[in-house]
């Protein structure tokens, strides 16, 4: 019993992480239209900005929880500005040709400087310890990863969803040339969103450092997996995003305990019936 | 008797080309349209009506020649930048965004000029949009998608309104509320591009009629010229 639920709690804190990832990629997607290949290094880059902050510059985690994210967001907005936005008359997949090689000079820049090696971070001082619930030990930073990530997916989806922010997202997605033929600097909003989308990413990424290891590689290896998610979830739905982040999780840590051979491979296969079944995903609308 | 006031020129089309991709869409359009006047852009499917609205707006791939919106040259504009000229665009396909509520499809649209309708005038206007203000937008009929795309740029203060073909598909009686809009909206001065299939539907509102062919003007009709013409009219369209 002790190990089913510590399974699944492993796999509660993975889907949150999947979550936030592709809650940002589904963002991007919808409203920019390009597949983010380069997720994964801002999540990489989020986590380093904090150790970098911490150990060469005294900064904390509680202040990195939001400089750090801000940090990756305007490198966001700088990569949207000057190279990315020049590929959108073309076919999707040229987006994602340059951030797939977006991801790999900046995996590159972090081990050329950094080296290959884990770099720890403490967990903060406040959140260290953990109680016994009678069945199962819970750590109090990993209380606190499930509920921040759970609280930024639902603020996420109440702006997008019942504001007149989300509104305008929502109206982008469908036809942005149209929503710009009403007077809506949708290239403006094409930035912001790229920019928010992966802030996110780089967001999940200081609230992942205190758990893995930071490495230059830490995102390659997660981003596979959201993309799965994603695909499962539907391209571009934002519920099915974190409703599919947080259950897939879930479903590893169960595999995990019933049969640990196929835990890593658990979400490939259901993404494979699922796009046999229903490839739109399980949330997606049909085109 | 009062003097009429000059015309002022609101809308001036000049050697508008326009093209998507490779394809040549627009040869050479002229046309010009004042302040406070209806008119219509007649011609058969596929002879460059609806681009002409969209050159305008600047939504096709590319164009050259000039377009004049209250005095400024658009070519070369964002789009987002030309709307705000005072211009509201009612599209062919109605535009309706499926996830948004009709509420909410009615106040997404910045507001591009000073003195637009409240939503209360324009519930008044439109009843039927009130009773589905909770509606998605996908939910609608054609007739409401239709009211829902005339509302909503009434709201944002737009004094130069694009409307192609607003009747296509639609029951006369919406036809003859659509017709009664229009005709209250000039009178209240706005000046309106019409792009119609429905012939009856544009004779009687608009004073002058532009025949289009080929991505160009090739002919005018004044509307008390109408009647004289009908010939030769029919002849442009094929009826």
């Amino acid at each position: 019993m002790q190990a089913l639920f510590g399974q699944l709690l492993v796999g509660l804190i993975n889907g949150s992480f999947y979550a936030l990832l592709s809650l940002g990629l589904s963002i991007i997607f919808g409203l920019v239209n390009v597949v983010n290949f380069a997720h994964g290094a801002m999540y990489m880059t989020g986590a380093f900005f904090a150790w970098i902050g911490l150990s060469s510059l005294g900064i904390g985690y509680w202040p990195s929880l939001l400089l750090s994210p801000l940090a990756v967001g305007l490198l966001g907005v700088a990569v949207e500005r000057t190279m990315l936005r020049r590929l959108y008359q073309l076919d999707n997949l040229y987006g994602l040709l340059f951030t797939f090689g977006l991801t790999l000079i900046v995996e590159g820049l972090f081990h050329h400087q950094y080296g290959n090696s884990g770099n720890s971070f403490p967990v903060p001082e406040a959140l260290q310890g953990g109680s016994n619930l009678g069945f199962m030990y819970l750590p109090r930073y990993r209380a606190w990863v499930v509920l921040v990530s759970v609280a930024v997916c639902f603020a996420s989806w109440f702006v997008i969803e019942r504001t007149k922010l989300g509104a305008y997202l929502r109206a982008g997605t469908e036809n942005p040339k149209l929503l710009q033929a009403f007077g809506v600097n949708v290239p403006l909003m094409m930035t912001l969103t790229f920019g928010f989308g992966v802030a996110l990413a780089g967001f999940a990424g200081v609230m992942a450092a205190p758990i893995y290891q930071v490495t230059p590689s830490m995102g390659s290896g997660l981003i596979i997996v959201v993309f799965a998610v994603v695909v499962i979830g539907g391209m571009g739905s934002i519920l099915g995003s974190i409703v599919t982040g947080i259950g897939l999780g879930l479903v590893e840590g169960l595999t995990k305990y019933l049969y640990p051979q196929a835990a890593s491979t658990v979400v490939f296969a259901i993404m494979a019936v699922v796009l046999l079944i229903r490839p739109a995903g399980l949330f997606g609308r049909e085109k | 008797m009062i003097a009429n006031p000059p015309p002022v020129e609101f809308l001036r089309v000049t050697d508008l080309h326009a093209f998507y991709g490779e394809s040549h869409i627009l040869h050479g359009m002229d046309f010009r349209v004042n302040r406070g006047e209806v008119v219509t852009l007649l011609g058969r499917n596929g002879s460059g009506r609806t681009t002409t609205l969209k050159a305008i707006l600047g939504l096709v791939g590319k164009r050259t020649g000039s377009v004049m919106v209250n005095g400024r040259e658009t070519v070369g504009m964002q789009p987002h930048k030309i709307v705000q000229l005072g211009i509201g665009y009612c599209p062919e396909e109605r535009g309706i965004f499926a996830s948004l509520s009709a509420e909410e499809n009615l106040t997404l649209l910045p507001p591009v000029g000073s003195g637009g309708m409240t939503v209360d005038e324009l519930y008044a206007m439109f009843p039927n949009l009130q009773e589905r203000r909770k509606s998605p937008g996908s939910r609608l009929s054609g007739g409401e998608q239709q009211m829902l795309a005339m509302a909503r740029i009434l709201r944002v203060g737009a004094r130069l309104l694009l409307l192609d073909e607003i009747t296509e598909g639609l029951a006369p009686v919406i036809v003859q509320a659509l017709g009664r809009a229009v005709r209250t909206l000039k009178e209240k001065g706005f000046t309106v591009v019409l792009v119609e299939q429905n012939f009856r539907f544009a004779s009687k509102l608009a004073d002058r009629h532009y025949v289009v062919e080929h991505g160009r003007i090739v002919d005018t009709f004044a509307h008390d010229e109408l009647e004289r013409s009908m010939d030769k009219l029919q002849s442009y369209l094929g009826v």
